[in-house]
């Protein structure tokens, strides 16, 4: 009975949801003109007309015009996705960082222990073997990606992701591995402060909090697009360091 | 099409929050709504036949119709870090109740009141 009530519910909740869907454009039917999206995707932001925006009227058009190879005027990084994340609004990935922050210093006092939990079993041959020949691999390729944040897929937040997954493998391998909470705590700390840093320095030097104070270069350069690379390596290490520390909080146990 | 997968998967979520005694399964129900919640978001900004935004020697110039919308594609990649760490502490906090519970079952749970 309880089952049918909630089959119910939650089919009346589809009905809603669906006929609401009738209200947004179709599916690949959107026009980006009509859209904010059109001045981040030909960079041309500072060129709108912000009056006429709030008024509702339509957003200053662009033309068609080329920006890889060339030097840039208002944003660097050739992935538009970046450029949006980590330079038009970079104050709201400040936030998410401290987000995750919070997330894991939550994870930390609720399991928090200062003892490596044992699996109780010795690992296989063939993890043991491969985890070494693979971490540095593994490290390497998130480096890799967050390093190319700005040209490439990516960024900060994958590649430390990718950084936390070769830490749970030595996790996995070998039963006396234990990550010292000081280690984690110190780059952790250091690459949120470095965040900040920038920050200030965009104020002090643009007068706007997080502004992008060095040249922009050539869009597709790896040396391009200002602070963008710079903030990014930040992220990555700190996510990189915070979702190790999750996995030994998760590999620890309280004494006795 | 993409939207209708999107709300039937919050379908399923809302019927999982409300039939399964199970915690870790109601924390699973939740992750669901929010994955069916990030493909939406996504849909919403698919242009047909549009690339990935990212200017390379293939795609050099900024035209019409030729990038997907970046916008939630930016928004989606704060969803998900945050996807994360409520699934990170919710985790966290049922080993806590499996330890003082015995149990993460709603009607196994010891010492909790009748």
């Amino acid at each position: 009975m309880r089952r049918l009530y909630a089959i119910l519910i939650a089919a009346a909740l589809v009905y809603m949801l669906i006929s609401f869907i009738s209200t947004v454009p179709g599916y690949g039917k959107v026009d980006l003109k009509e859209r904010v999206s059109d001045a981040f995707l030909s960079k041309s932001v500072n060129a709108q007309n912000a009056k006429a925006w709030m008024e509702g009227k339509a957003i200053h058009r662009q033309p068609a015009k080329e920006i890889y190879g060339k030097k840039a005027k208002e944003e660097g990084s050739a992935n538009v996705v970046t450029s949006i994340v980590v330079n038009y609004r970079s104050f709201d990935t400040l936030g998410e960082v401290t987000v995750l922050f919070t997330a894991a210093l939550g994870v930390g006092l609720i399991l928090g222990g200062s003892r490596r939990k044992r699996y109780g079993r010795e690992a296989n041959f063939v993890l043991r073997t491969s985890t070494g020949i693979l971490v540095p691999l593994i490290i390497m390729f998130g480096a890799y990606i967050f390093v190319h944040g700005h040209l490439t897929p990516g960024g900060g937040f994958p590649g430390g992701t990718i950084i936390a997954m070769a830490s749970l493998l030595l996790y996995l391998s070998d039963e006396k591995f234990f990550l010292s909470k000081a280690s984690t705590g110190v780059l952790e700390g250091s690459m949120g402060g470095a965040y900040v840093i920038i920050g200030l320095l965009g104020l002090a030097i643009g007068g706007y909090f997080l502004y992008n104070f060095l040249p922009n270069g050539v869009v597709g350069n790896l040396v391009s697009a200002g602070i963008v690379p710079l903030v990014y390596i930040a992220i990555g290490l700190k996510v990189g360091a915070e979702l190790s520390g999750l996995v030994t909080d998760l590999h620890s146990e309280k004494e006795g | 099409m993409v939207f209708w997968i999107s709300a039937i998967l919050i379908g399923i979520g809302v019927y999982g929050l409300l039939t399964q005694k199970n915690l870790f399964k109601q924390l699973i129900s939740l992750s669901i709504i929010d994955t069916a919640v990030n493909i939406f978001i996504i849909a919403v900004g698919y242009v047909d036949n549009g690339k990935a935004p990212i200017y390379s020697k293939a795609v050099p110039e900024f035209m019409e119709g030729v990038f997907v919308d970046p916008l939630p594609q930016a928004l989606v990649l704060t969803a998900i870090v945050i996807g994360v760490g409520v699934l990170a502490l919710g985790a966290s906090l049922l080993v806590k109740v499996n330890e003082k519970h015995e149990s993460i079952d709603v009607e196994n749970m010891k010492g909790v009141g009748e």
